[in-house]
């Protein structure tokens, strides 16, 4: 498995049949982004999970720190009003 | 033999091998990533075969299944092209095969899409997709291979150098080629010669790779009439199983 450290990590993330958007679902090995998508449909979508596929290289992603979890999150936890869950949708609107 | 059995046993018998071949990384792969595309691809050609040899065993009309024909046949009976059949050696010529003859196989199944034979048609248009896939994989590592480091770069020469012998084959027609052509079941395996030479052609120079001089084909794979002295040592090990335990099923 030596070659699998040379090359670099991405994440992957697939939009179902069914799904309204794509959606993480791990990470690989792959030589370039081309390689990765390849990968990405013999890894990830052999058992017929998706219709489109996206791969970003894991170095690429910018996250959040976890240390920044108070003034981050706390803030917008007592803010129930932030919520539209006052309204009422008319079932024809779909989903939302 | 009818024509259309060892037409259909061709067909079959080439899926078999070269997905018990591919199926044989299975753990082994140099990557994780690899490892699963090769198990991918070695299942794909092992669904290919069921279909194959299934409707094979039907035209035969002998009581025999899909099964039977893939395990309980000895070396001289399989009719699969040499080349599928040498081992793998290493990842590089495992790939090199698999590009050689995905190369052959993608204008050989859209061809027999349009089969008159409708059977033939229907598997053909399943096994094409997956074809289609493979060919797309195998000559980007081919080329990834062949233009990459130098200890590669002379691997996949050196897989080049081996298998180009076995090329000639899959163009060499015969009688049952000649009666399929008849009966509009199949083109001729030489028309497919100018598609591949121009395919290959432009993915060895993409590759960096030289193509090997000289037109010398080993034969008797599709004939069955001389097979290489690897595929016994395959069938050990492929049809062990249902040779100890004959009809065991699980």
């Amino acid at each position: 498995m030596s070659t699998s450290k040379e090359w670099p990590l991405w994440e992957v993330f697939i939009r179902g049949q069914h799904g309204m958007s794509h959606r993480h679902v791990g990470s690989l090995h792959a030589a370039d982004a081309d390689h990765a998508i390849k990968n990405a449909r013999d890894v990830y979508t052999r058992r017929n999970e998706g219709v489109s596929i996206w791969v970003v290289e894991a170095a690429r992603i910018t996250a959040s720190s976890p240390s920044d979890k108070g003034p981050m999150y706390d803030p917008a936890r007592d803010k129930v009003y932030r919520h539209p869950t006052f309204y009422d949708i008319p079932d024809d609107v779909g989903k939302m | 033999m009818d024509p259309l059995f060892a037409f259909l046993l061709r067909q079959g018998d080439n899926a078999l091998v070269l997905g018990h071949r591919t199926s044989e990384w299975c753990g082994a792969a140099p990557a994780l990533e690899e490892d699963i595309a090769l198990a991918n691809t070695a299942l794909d050609l092992i669904g290919q075969t069921q279909l194959w040899l299934g409707y094979a065993a039907e035209v035969e009309g002998a009581g025999r299944s899909a099964n039977d024909l893939a395990f309980l046949r000895d070396v001289y009976d399989f009719r699969n092209l040499l080349m599928l059949e040498v081992p793998n050696q290493d990842f590089g010529r495992t790939l090199m095969r698999q590009f050689l003859f995905d190369a052959f196989q993608v204008p050989w199944l859209t061809a027999l899409c349009a089969s008159s034979d409708q059977r033939v048609a229907e598997i053909a248009a399943k096994s094409l997709k997956e074809a289609t896939y493979h060919l797309d994989r195998s000559s980007e590592t081919v080329i990834a291979l062949g233009d990459g480091t130098e200890d590669s770069n002379r691997r996949m020469q050196g897989a080049l150098d081996y298998l180009w012998p076995y090329t000639g084959e899959m163009f060499a027609d015969d009688e049952v080629d000649r009666a399929m052509q008849a009966a509009g079941v199949a083109p001729l395996p030489s028309d497919m010669r100018e598609r591949w030479d121009t395919s290959v052609r432009e993915t060895m120079q993409a590759a960096c790779l030289t193509l090997p001089e000289g037109d010398f084909a080993h034969s008797g794979g599709r004939s069955g009439v001389r097979h290489t002295e690897h595929l016994g040592h395959m069938l050990a090990t492929m049809q062990v199983l249902q040779r100890s335990y004959p009809g065991a099923s699980w």
